[in-house]
């Protein structure tokens, strides 16, 4: 089924495939995301959804299929049009990924330093704006990325992720590791620092309270395809009994977990 | 058992090996391509430079030391027989910046640079760091391989150069104060042997061996997988092939400078 929600959709995935030697991981997956909306690929650990973030990220090249970013085919680029594409793009990795020898205001500065839009001291002002952002105070900026617990260094990963005003952000596990509490304040930051970039986000995850608090809409990703897309509000009567067992989390029902891998 | 599984198995061992071969080459024109393409990053090559010559100087003085003392005690030995010990000076000087300098230099740098930079590069890829550089308009290649194939081949033949005075400098030591030469006489015939030829060549091999410890680092690190075993296989792997690549291409370059 094709995903599809709006006419000229910010990203837009139709029949992408990739497969890791004999194994399977994308069988063709068909996912629309309008401009300004936030969807939420929820599955089980394993059911490919790193692979597809990485994929629209260029990290990771799908064997067939396509991927367009604001209508321009990806897949298929050079690395100096990837690089204008990238340039769209933030992202919050699942360990938030942050450099461990640069101090945190260079972390959340890198990719405007990178562009060269900014000179080292103008950088650091961004940076200590955007960390009051995601509620870290401007001592931190000094700090380097060990010296901090992990619920900081999600926070400090978001003010990276949001530093350069991305026009699409990307989580990847923006809550695991964390406990309930920090989790609940990583989703409020996260639905907040989206509105005020004024992003799409594409996010993905298995914690099913953060999927139902930063999301409009949710896809949810079983054996290498979408089998279920739609509202948020529509996730607790989707009538499909996959959907079911996994927003419950029940270990009986369709879904088989595989216990070897 | 099936009889074709043997071959299968050898099947299966040259596929990979022509794939590794093909994946290092890769590696390497890509690393070459964005070291010589701006933009440079002045910052790092300059930390990469410090950490791969500066740091390395207690190590590779240490060795070139006692090398050049063993190589005038040894050939003492052996030479005295030939009633032929005025060629020590000869010896050590040319052992050492033809061959000596460089191998032995790049060895223990090998150990010291190829091991930590594969561990920090192999820890940057498996917590994603290396993806995290490409969402932020930072081509990784370019950032992280470049900066350290630069520094390692300015460096590697600085290095060498001061390995080939302290070595010199140790057989000079024994041969002075422990076996009683004249020492304006042995400095007279170190000097008068040497050509230019024979500490450029050497030169030239730590310039090769600075480019192979840093790839054999940088490419072990970039392919690790795996979590903190990966990253350990990764380090051993770069130290290992490098040690191996530096012996093998020394041949190959003396082969080159000297076989005529």
């Amino acid at each position: 089924m094709h995903a599809t929600s709006s006419a000229n959709p910010k990203i837009s995935l139709s029949a992408v495939k990739k497969a890791f030697g004999r194994k399977v991981v994308l069988d063709g997956i068909d996912l629309d995301v309008a401009p300004g909306e936030s969807v939420v690929v929820i599955g089980g650990s394993g059911t490919g959804k790193s692979v597809l973030l990485k994929s629209i990220l260029g990290i990771l090249k799908p064997d067939s299929g396509s991927i367009k970013v604001d209508g321009e085919e990806i897949t298929r680029m050079g690395s100096s049009d990837r690089e204008r594409i990238n340039n769209k793009f933030g992202m919050l990795f699942q360990g938030a990924a942050l450099f461990d020898s640069l101090p945190v205001w260079e972390n959340v500065a890198f990719g405007i330093l990178a562009e060269k839009r900014v000179n080292r001291d103008e950088a650091k002002e961004i940076a200590i704006q955007k960390l009051s952002q995601v509620g870290l105070i401007s001592d931190v900026a000094d700090l380097f990325p060990a010296e901090l617990s992990g619920g900081m260094q999600k926070r400090v990963g978001l003010a990276r992720a949001i530093c350069a005003d991305p026009e699409i952000i990307f989580f990847d596990e923006p809550t695991t590791g964390l406990d309930p509490i920090m989790a609940d304040v990583i989703n409020d930051l996260i639905v907040k620092v989206t509105r005020e970039v004024g992003a799409t986000a594409l996010s993905i995850t298995h914690d099913m309270a953060s999927a139902r608090k930063i999301a409009n809409r949710v896809a949810m990703l079983y054996h290498g395809k979408i089998i279920w897309a739609g509202p948020v509000e529509d996730i607790d009567h989707s009538g499909n009994e996959y959907v079911d067992q996994f927003i419950h989390g029940r270990a009986d029902g369709p879904i088989k977990m595989a216990v070897r891998a | 058992m099936n009889p074709l599984s043997g071959l299968q198995k050898i099947g299966s061992v040259f596929i990979s090996f022509l794939e590794t071969a093909g994946k290092l080459t890769t590696f390497t024109v890509s690393g070459i391509s964005h070291a010589v393409r701006p933009p440079f990053y002045p910052r790092i090559i300059i930390h990469q430079m410090m950490d791969i010559g500066y740091y390395s100087l207690p190590v590779v003085g240490l060795t070139a030391v006692f090398a050049g003392m063993v190589l005038a005690l040894q050939s003492y030995t052996g030479f005295s027989r030939f009633s032929a010990e005025g060629a020590i000076a000869n010896v050590v000087v040319l052992s050492i910046t033809r061959e000596l300098g460089p191998v032995l230099a790049g060895l223990m740098v090998a150990g010291r640079i190829g091991a930590s930079l594969a561990a920090e590069i192999g820890t940057m890829r498996v917590t994603e760091q290396i993806d995290a550089l490409t969402t932020l308009s930072t081509n990784p290649m370019k950032y992280l391989v470049a900066p350290r194939m630069i520094a390692g081949i300015t460096m590697f033949p600085i290095l060498v150069l001061v390995a080939d005075v302290i070595g010199v400098f140790g057989g000079y030591m024994v041969a002075v104060y422990k076996l009683g030469f004249n020492p304006s006489n042995y400095l007279q015939n170190t000097w008068n042997f040497l050509t230019f030829e024979d500490v450029t060549s050497g030169l030239v091999k730590a310039a090769a061996f600075g480019f192979i410890v840093t790839l054999m680092g940088c490419y072990h690190g970039y392919n690790s997988r795996g979590g903190a075993q990966g990253v350990g296989t990764a380090t051993t792997n770069a130290v290992v092939s490098a040690c191996i690549l530096i012996l093998s291409f020394d041949y190959i370059l003396t082969e080159m400078f000297f076989a005529k």
